[in-house]
């Protein structure tokens, strides 16, 4: 497996004024007034488009990075790209010093202009912010990296005006893991995935020999846990997506599955199934102690940590059906949460711990929702035939989960694809793969 | 043409009776292969020997056995006192309306109801292992109650 290069990153701050924003972005409500703004090509000269040209085999730079970011503002759903083509200033003139009666007659109410250099073998990207009426900057920040990083700098800009204009971290310099799935329902061939948050970079991970599920990133590097038939033992794996070492740490005498990491990464939680009974079980993974945290005859499993590592939320059967519990981190205080119409299943728990999303399953259909830790306040976000697994993004705003599409007796129609949905349940998307796709696991932000 | 009240409204009735036959027949068709929910066609079944089925059926979400069941699992039981020789591997399995963790769980929980039961009649435990494949790996492609109840299955197959 191919080393994935880290990022070699420099920040400077360009000018460290702090100004009252006038713009604001509000993330708690659908997008009914999605905010006008304007992204300029970022500027680079003739002798950086040539050399770029020549190293990384792109032609327009500037234009390019713009548009990663213009995709990830328009995929929020709180942003609204407005057309290049009504531009009237050059992003060189326009970022040096903008004519703000130009934006505004195009009805901008931000504008990000930049520039691009390369330098010592590395692109030097910067930008700027502007309040168009206001007529002011608002953030300026400059990035230096080898320059196959391009599409990161574009990630880590959007999550800088993301976070400057909603007041919230952003998402888009992050991964998700996936399963990539292939060939009939009953031979269907599954393997580890890897993208970039907006689909690109796609990797392989995995080759498709043993059937692999679940993987879920550890929040705190570049570690995946998941399952996998491997000589046909159902067992959890820990996989490094830098080195490609995987290895077997859930080797019990029975199948383990369903693992996650702690919040720090440390340990990881998982269920055990013997003899027909499966329990919740953790092992740290630096010293290999195994922790039984249930042992009851029903079906505990997807167990998921709050924020905070003090508790546990997971899947149960006791009552006689599919529920969501709470407990201590220890196991001790087992309290049930759901009490809608219906099954429950997939607890996650928000990484700004206020929330926990599920799958719920009623009258047929299947719904991706959310509820208070202590059960309260459920909102069910989306409706569908077949769609389960939310995985957060790492600022708790948006959810990703997979869909399947019913199929007739020969198996014709059927798909698995990846969605994201917003908080607010506005601004449903489909996650474009190139195969059929399913279990995603969203990563932290690759840079703080 | 134009129809007066009455012989549109017979008309309608007419239709109305048809697709309720239509419908009535079809229902009558998986009815004959479903019983409470749990599978007791042949379709999908293949024979370790001469009248010995491979496989039980569970009703959604449960992991009990029923009277076929245990009836089939007493022919297995009997044909491996006589082949001593052979283990097997029982294979559990959901269908696809469910979360895939919990799935994983529901065929562990089915393969060994059969575990058990192959125990009670006589079987070691030595000669019986166990695996779950949830979801994964239907029989049956589609997306309807007969294919649903074909896929909730434990299978006993031979490992060696």
């Amino acid at each position: 497996m191919k080393k994935i290069k880290l990022l070699l990153l420099i920040v400077f701050i360009l000018f460290p004024l702090k100004l009252n924003a006038l713009i604001e972005v509000d993330i708690t409500r659908g997008n009914l007034n999605p905010l006008p703004i304007a992204v300029s090509a970022l500027y680079a000269d003739k002798d950086t488009k040539e050399i770029l040209k020549k190293e990384i085999k792109i032609d327009q730079i500037g234009y390019e990075i713009s548009s990663v970011i213009e995709n990830n503002l328009k995929a929020t759903g709180l942003f609204n790209p407005l057309e290049k083509k009504a531009f009237l200033q050059k992003p060189d003139v326009a970022h040096l010093k903008p004519r703000f009666e130009d934006w505004s007659l195009i009805k901008a109410q931000a504008l990000i202009t930049g520039k691009v250099e390369f330098k010592d073998d590395k692109v030097r990207v910067e930008f700027r912010l502007w309040d168009v009426l206001a007529a002011r900057e608002m953030l300026a920040l400059a990035f230096t990296t080898v320059p196959n990083n391009w599409r990161r700098i574009g990630h880590i800009i959007s999550d800088k005006i993301y976070e400057r204009l909603t007041g919230e971290k952003g998402y888009f310099d992050t991964r998700i893991i996936y399963v990539s799935e292939e060939g009939p329902k009953t031979k269907r061939v599954k393997k580890l995935a890897i993208m970039d948050q907006d689909g690109f970079n796609n990797k392989y991970l995995t080759l498709g020999n043993e059937l692999v599920l679940t993987p879920r990133f550890n929040p705190t590097n570049q570690m995946v846990t998941y399952l996998s038939y491997f000589k046909n033992l159902p067992r959890v794996y820990l996989l490094d997506i830098e080195t490609g070492i995987q290895e077997v740490v859930g080797d019990f005498p029975g199948m383990t599955f369903a693992p996650r990491f702690s919040p720090d990464g440390k340990k990881i939680i998982m269920s055990f199934a013997k003899d027909g009974n499966s329990d919740i079980y953790t092992m740290d993974l630096e010293n290999r102690i195994v922790e039984r945290i249930t042992n009851h005859p029903s079906i505990d499993t997807s167990p998921s940590y709050s924020p905070n590592g003090k508790f546990i939320t997971f899947n149960s059967d006791r009552s006689g059906y599919q529920q969501i519990y709470v407990m201590k981190s220890d196991g001790s205080n087992v309290k049930r949460i759901s009490f809608g119409n219906g099954l429950y299943g997939t607890p996650v728990w928000s990484p700004r711990g206020d929330l926990i999303a599920f799958t719920k399953l009623h009258k047929g259909k299947f719904y991706i929702g959310v509820m208070r830790t202590d059960g309260t306040g459920e909102r069910l976000l989306t409706e569908n035939y077949y769609q389960e697994a939310p995985s957060w993004s790492p600022n708790g705003r948006v959810l990703i989960f997979y869909r399947e599409t019913k199929s007739n007796s020969e198996g014709k129609g059927f798909s698995a694809k990846l969605w994201s949905i917003d908080l607010t349940g506005y601004n449903e998307r489909q996650v474009i793969t190139e195969t059929d796709a399913s279990d995603p696991s969203w990563s932290s932000l690759l840079t703080n | 043409m134009i129809f007066n009240k009455p012989t549109y409204k017979l008309i309608l009735a007419s239709i109305f009776a048809f697709l309720l036959t239509a419908c009535a027949q079809k229902a009558a068709k998986i009815d004959s292969q479903i019983q409470g929910d749990v599978y007791t066609g042949t379709d999908t079944v293949e024979y370790l020997a001469d009248g010995v089925p491979d496989r039980v059926f569970f009703a959604t979400n449960e992991s009990v056995l029923t009277t076929a069941s245990r009836d089939t699992l007493r022919k297995q039981a009997a044909w491996l006192r006589k082949n001593s020789d052979i283990n097997v591997v029982l294979e559990g399995h959901a269908d696809e309306r469910g979360t895939r963790e919990y799935n994983l769980a529901l065929g562990e929980r089915r393969a060994n109801a059969a575990k058990d039961y192959l125990m009670t009649y006589g079987i070691s435990e030595n000669r019986i292992s166990v695996i779950s494949y949830g979801k994964e790996r239907p029989v049956d492609s589609g997306s309807n109650p007969l294919s649903w109840s074909k896929n909730r299955r434990s299978v006993t197959v031979k490992a060696n």
